[in-house]
């Protein structure tokens, strides 16, 4: 295949300024067949903003922005591509079946509606208007109308906010379906456990840039620290003031603590109590490092990150 | 592995879209606006029970106590009154809620055909303004036993049709102007007190003089005396007030195209 050379997505230094606010500021940023891209990052970040030039929803100020190789505001071009945004209110008196087989009908070779209907999980809804289902199911609906088209590429916005545990996970499932069909997929989520289930590469997003990126292990491992948790009466104020540890707080009984020395931490913690139990010690997560990361971007960013 | 394969072969048959495909999308937008109003009393109740029921009231009950005329005359006003209220409700309306809530970013990132939107809401108000002619007609003729021939019933019928266009447009550009919950009650500002300053409820002959000279700048006026014309009260000739709703049609789309670009 020789078009394989040419990425399925690509973010070329582009820009977007809403008036003083810069929101994209110079991002570059690829995305290849077959594979999961999620994109993290705080509120504000511009994770949004990257999606809607990539969908051709708002033009560049600079920079490039190319789907296929083509201008995403090209309809040729987003006839390769399926959308599941974060907020979309559809039409409450249509069916499901109604909706999907509206939305397949903008592609050229779209599935079937009952085919679509299966991957989404959606089936026995088929028959009932919008209005009537829950949010969850919505979610799943709006799924299905992403993947009708047979895209090549996916765009998923939050895709599994007010899901439950086992819809969530129906949806990885599906997800994985697509992309071992050789669909590519652009994610945005809040849920890091998502994009650590899903994802190939991870991209970081702060202020307008990509400030890290690399696969879910890369991530972890740039971020040394360690969670220790134990059982004990000693006192907070006293282990927060030790030089092995970054930050200390209590839960319950247990004592929570994050450190870059695990083992020296651990021994000053047997020596000072005798009585101390339960001694647990954890490498950090991808939210661990997704804090670390945003932190050393942007220290003024704290609250933000709290409220994301 | 025949997965990815179909996949791979499948992106060479994006590079187009046949003909027959993109008609279909145009018809599969078409239909949907028409059921999803059809079946959402909040949208058809107002727009299809206020003219038929006015008419009843006003055209059959105390019509004839209001002249002989007032049948034939109130069949064509209710019947503007009528065809005003899918354009600017229907399309002005939902354009204005649907740039709020999403379903048009979603629309637009999709690739739905250009020109799907507006023309499937266009299908849409122009059925709905067949119902309401079609119950006006039925009334007048079955009801208040106005005599009409078949070509008068057919001109009026043909007039609401085509009269629905500039509110679809004038619809259209209300829909780039306002935006959410404030919406339905800015449009029926101005619904309301158009229909009542175009002579569609009492007759312009009876209202004061700067009212009647005001009466042209308004598109309902036009299109009344259209339908009028239809129903053999009309006054003058036909083809200026033709131009007139031309002109505004052209004038509103083109505005709202020049704000749906730079404001999207």
């Amino acid at each position: 295949m020789t078009n394989t050379s040419v990425p399925v997505a690509r973010l070329a230094a582009a820009v977007k300024r809403y008036g003083t606010l810069t929101a994209v500021d110079g991002l570059d940023l690829m995305l290849h067949r077959g594979e999961l891209l999620a994109l993290l990052g705080p509120n504000g970040a511009g994770k949004s903003t990257a999606i809607s030039l990539l969908l051709g929803l708002v033009r560049a100020d600079a920079g490039k922005v190319e789907l296929f190789g083509q201008d995403p505001q090209q309809i040729m071009a987003r006839r390769r591509i399926g959308v599941m945004l974060q907020s979309a209110t559809l039409p409450p008196t249509l069916r499901v079946g109604e909706l999907i087989r509206l939305t397949a009908s903008y592609y050229p070779a779209p599935r079937t509606v009952q085919e679509s209907a299966a991957l989404a999980g959606v089936t026995d809804l088929l028959q009932r208007p919008y209005a009537k289902l829950s949010g969850g199911q919505q979610r799943r609906v709006q799924f299905a109308l992403a993947l009708c088209g047979r895209p090549e590429l996916l765009f998923l916005d939050e895709p599994t906010v007010g899901m439950d545990i086992e819809a969530r996970q129906k949806l990885w499932v599906a997800i994985r379906h697509l992309i071992a069909e050789g669909c590519s997929v652009v994610l945005t989520t809040h849920y890091l456990e998502e994009a650590e289930a899903l994802a190939d590469r991870v991209c970081v997003m702060a202020r307008g840039k990509v400030i890290s990126q690399g696969t879910v292990d890369d991530l972890r491992a740039r971020v040394a620290l360690k969670r220790v948790r134990c059982i004990t009466t000693l006192d907070l104020a006293a282990v927060s003031s030790w030089p092995e540890v970054v930050e200390a707080r209590r839960e319950g009984e247990r004592l929570w603590m994050s450190t870059a020395h695990a083992e020296a931490l651990a021994r000053r913690l047997l020596d000072a109590d005798a009585q101390l139990a339960e001694l647990e010690v954890q490498r950090a997560g991808l939210a661990e490092a997704f804090t670390e990361l945003t932190r050393e971007a942007d220290p003024s960013a704290d609250e933000q990150r709290e409220a994301a | 592995m025949n997965a990815v394969i179909s996949t791979l072969d499948t992106s060479h048959a994006h590079v187009g879209m046949p003909t027959r495909r993109v008609i279909g999308a145009y018809l599969q937008e078409a239909r949907s606006e028409c059921l999803r109003y059809l079946r959402s009393p909040g949208f058809l109740i107002p727009t299809v029970m206020l003219p038929t029921v006015f008419y009843l009231m006003f055209g059959i009950v105390l019509g004839r106590a209001n002249g002989a005329d007032a049948p034939r005359y109130l069949l064509a006003a209710y019947g503007t009154f009528g065809v005003m209220a899918p354009g600017l409700f229907g399309f002005g309306l939902a354009l204005a809620l649907e740039r709020d809530n999403g379903l048009m970013m979603l629309k637009r990132a999709l690739p739905m055909p250009p020109g799907a939107y507006l023309l499937g809401k266009m299908a849409m108000a122009i059925v709905v303004a067949a119902v309401v002619s079609v119950l006006l007609l039925l009334m007048a003729t079955l009801l208040a036993h106005v005599p009409l021939t078949a070509s008068q019933m057919l001109t009026l019928f043909i007039t609401d049709l085509f009269g629905v266009l500039p509110f679809c447009a004038m619809g259209l550009l209300l829909g780039t102007l306002i935006k959410g919950q404030g919406a339905p009650g800015v449009v029926n500002l101005i619904y309301l007190p158009m229909a009542f300053l175009s002579g569609l409820w009492v007759p312009l002959a009876m209202m004061p003089k700067i009212l009647q000279q005001l009466a042209p700048i308004w598109p309902s006026y036009h299109l009344s005396q259209l339908a009028l014309s239809a129903v053999g009260l009309g006054q003058g000739i036909a083809w200026p007030h033709v131009a007139t709703l031309l002109a505004y049609t052209v004038g509103f789309v083109m505005l709202a195209a020049h704000r749906l670009r730079r404001h999207g």
